[in-house]
């Protein structure tokens, strides 16, 4: 689960990472009042949204007085914002922060990551913060900083050491940054995060060592030893795809016009790859798990159907411990619950794969069945046209 | 000869008595494998499909004389089940479990390579797999059993019903596996493409490896590094998730791609620079081994 600058930094807080005050954040109806701006000033005002980039979509912005952070604030909530991270999609501003900003000295790159060939965190750093990891990377390697850290002991002294020194962090904000580099690396074994990032972290012109931005990746898997991140929205899903998760269906949105069930996550996968060779575009991956039931595959056809550019819908099922007989059955019940107006094919292998392909085509359904995953995509195409 | 399992094999089933554990010991059962025992903390001395059931994996491992360990506990507990087997001697861990934090699998493989380190012969499959099976001697997973046949290609993969499809178009072009692992979707596992790959390599059985890969990770390039290095077998890639969108997870937690890394264009593009034979459409891949090995047969056959 990927979260929001602002709940990433309530994270923070409790580990003690430096930061700038926070004026406070609001959602599309709140009223501005609830942010509460005082001092000299200026603030920066910035768009809760999971893309970076958003600076130069409009959305960050710097206030000089309180009146205009808040005429600002409440000018972006609702605002689209388009960056090179939304593949082509708008987002909608849903959430403002509101925070005090400072003139910055040097900008910082640092991270805690999965190396996942390694089998254990690491810290990523970069003397050059603030823009891409993913291009500096690529165009200057050696500017990358890594550190394997043990997920027992945390980061050692000596190593947060040897990155300061590293990084060129002054004698002044020394101990600070060392202090900072293993209060990330707990965050990130403690949270069981797939990725914490502060980019960039800071040193302001008045000298003060502070985390501007946040960015946390948690793992699904260990939500259950972590009830109060369990009980988030997950911001980046859809409605349809929140909707899947609660039935136990992994559903993906994308941008094609041929709905596709399929069984397991892999061959999900392949067949969104076949459906795109075979010249078309898939509308979503969903597996609808292993035991493919009549009621699993009946709530599969709606959440496919609930997305209106589908104009087809592939289902390609492999029968193992689930047999094709069973799950033609499940098919053919489910097309009597669900009303499917869109072109139907159906791919099944596998266990009793005779049986099934006999009950659908006994069925008198309206669909077409296909003996490979190719000629199933082909038909699927084909018909969306 | 095989890899990882045979005849000979006696494996143990962890959550034995559970619903999952119930049912897919069951088929293994009568699949024919030799399932010796099982371990549910608290239900010691009792039996359950006509197995003892112990209390822990040491007394199971004393009692049988186990060797392979098959996992069904629930992800909170399954990384401690891991370490039980590997505790009580058990030389390979098969680990069904799927959705185990990715920080207990760090502390497992920690755990797992110092035991390794002091002489102990330790193999981790998975977790988030369907399991290992040897056809005609021993399945120890959650795979339908039937599909499979007895034979000379060797089977590695990320993912499970994408084995099954692979492993259905070999045996449909007449010809078998030795054995086929799934090794998992997880970021960080146990045995990866190249300790897998090493094993098909020395195995007088296998004749060709057909290795199934998906997006995220390294684990394909570091593949293509052993294949054009040591390996003298034919394999034959496909890499699931072309399509996939960056940044989301497709279903797998290690399916994401991150940043540049882990992308399909560089698995590719790495398998075939080291000689293997990479189809780019799924339902192609059994035919592709056949057009291989089949004339090598005939030739065979010819000479005698």
């Amino acid at each position: 689960m990927k979260l929001l600058e602002y709940e990433g930094k309530e994270i923070f807080e409790r580990y003690q990472i430096p930061m700038l005050p926070r004026c406070g954040v609001i959602k599309i109806g709140d009223c501005l009042e609830k942010l509460h701006i005082d001092g000299p000033g200026p603030w920066v005002v910035k768009a809760q949204v999971l893309a970076g980039g958003r600076g130069k979509a409009g959305g960050v912005k710097l206030a000089k007085t309180p009146a205009e952070a808040r005429d600002l604030a409440g000018k972006m909530l609702g605002m689209k914002i388009i960056t090179h991270q939304t593949q082509g999609k708008a987002l909608t501003v849903e959430e403002v922060l509101v925070e005090e900003a400072c003139a910055i000295e040097r900008e910082i790159y640092i991270s805690a990551v999965m190396d996942r060939k390694a089998a254990c965190p690491a810290i990523i750093a970069s003397a050059e913060g603030g823009m891409s990891i993913e291009e500096l990377a690529h165009s200057h390697p050696e500017k990358i900083i890594k550190v394997a850290v043990d997920a027992e002991a945390g980061l050692l002294d000596f190593q947060a050491r040897q990155l300061a020194f590293d990084l060129r962090i002054p004698q002044k904000n020394f101990r600070e940054f060392t202090q900072l580099a293993k209060q990330l690396v707990k965050v990130f074994i403690e949270m069981d995060a797939n990725l914490v990032e502060i980019n960039p972290l800071i040193i302001s012109k008045d000298g003060r060592l502070l985390a501007i931005d946040s960015k946390i990746v948690t793992d699904d898997n260990a939500l259950f030893r972590h009830k109060d991140l369990e009980a988030k929205p997950d911001h980046e899903a859809s409605e349809i795809e929140k909707e899947a998760k609660a039935i136990g269906i992994n559903y993906i949105g994308l941008d094609g016009d041929i709905g596709c069930m399929v069984n397991g996550a892999g061959l999900a996968m392949a067949t969104l790859d076949t459906v795109k060779m075979a010249g078309g575009d898939a509308a979503n991956f969903l597996d609808v798990g292993g035991g493919a039931t009549v009621d699993q595959i009946t709530r599969a056809f709606q959440i496919i159907l609930k997305d209106s550019k589908v104009k087809a819908v592939l289902v390609n099922i492999f029968g193992g411990i689930m047999k094709c007989d069973n799950i033609a059955a499940g098919v053919v019940e489910a097309s009597k619950k669900v009303k499917i107006n869109v072109p139907l094919i159906v791919r099944l292998e596998g266990t009793n794969v005779e049986e099934g392909r006999k009950i659908l085509a006994k069925s008198g359904l309206k669909l077409e069945q296909a003996g490979s995953l190719w000629e199933a995509a082909q038909k699927a195409v084909k018909a969306a046209r | 000869m095989s890899i990882l399992l045979n005849k000979k094999t006696k494996l143990i089933v962890h959550g034995l008595t559970g619903a999952q554990g119930s049912f897919h010991a069951q088929q293994c059962l009568d699949y024919g494998s030799n399932i010796v025992g099982g371990v549910t903390p608290g239900k010691g001395g009792t039996e359950h499909l006509g197995r003892p059931v112990f209390n822990t994996a040491r007394d199971a491992v004393k009692a049988t004389g186990a060797n392979a360990s098959l996992i069904f506990v629930p992800p909170p507990y399954a990384a401690d089940s891991i370490l039980e087997a590997a505790d009580a001697g058990v030389e390979v861990i098969i680990c069904i479990t799927e959705g185990i934090p990715v920080m207990d699998m760090v502390r497992v493989k920690k755990r797992l390579e110092a035991l390794k380190a002091s002489g102990k012969n330790i193999t981790l499959v998975g977790p988030n797999c369907p399991g290992v099976i040897t056809p005609g001697e021993c399945k120890a997973g959650i795979m339908p059993g039937y599909i499979h046949r007895k034979g000379s290609v060797g089977v590695v993969s990320r993912s499970g019903t994408l084995t099954y499809e692979a492993v259905w178009q070999v045996t449909s072009q007449g010809l078998g596996q030795s054995t086929v692992v799934g090794i998992g979707g997880d970021p960080v596992q146990g045995m990866n493409f190249v300790d897998t790959l090493k094993l098909f390599q020395a195995d007088k059985q296998t004749e060709a490896v057909i290795m199934i890969g998906e997006i995220g990770g390294s684990a394909e390039e570091d593949a293509a590094l052993y294949i054009r290095k040591a390996m003298t077998k034919p394999v034959f890639c496909f890499v699931a998730g072309k399509t996939a969108p960056p940044g989301r997870r497709m279903g797998h937690a290690g399916a994401i791609v991150e940043g540049n890394a882990g992308t399909h264009a560089s698995k590719v593009e790495a398998l075939k620079k080291a000689g293997a034979t990479v189809v780019d459409n799924l339902s192609g891949i059994g035919a592709a081994v056949a057009a291989k090995l089949k004339p090598a047969k005939k030739a065979k056959a010819a000479r005698k």
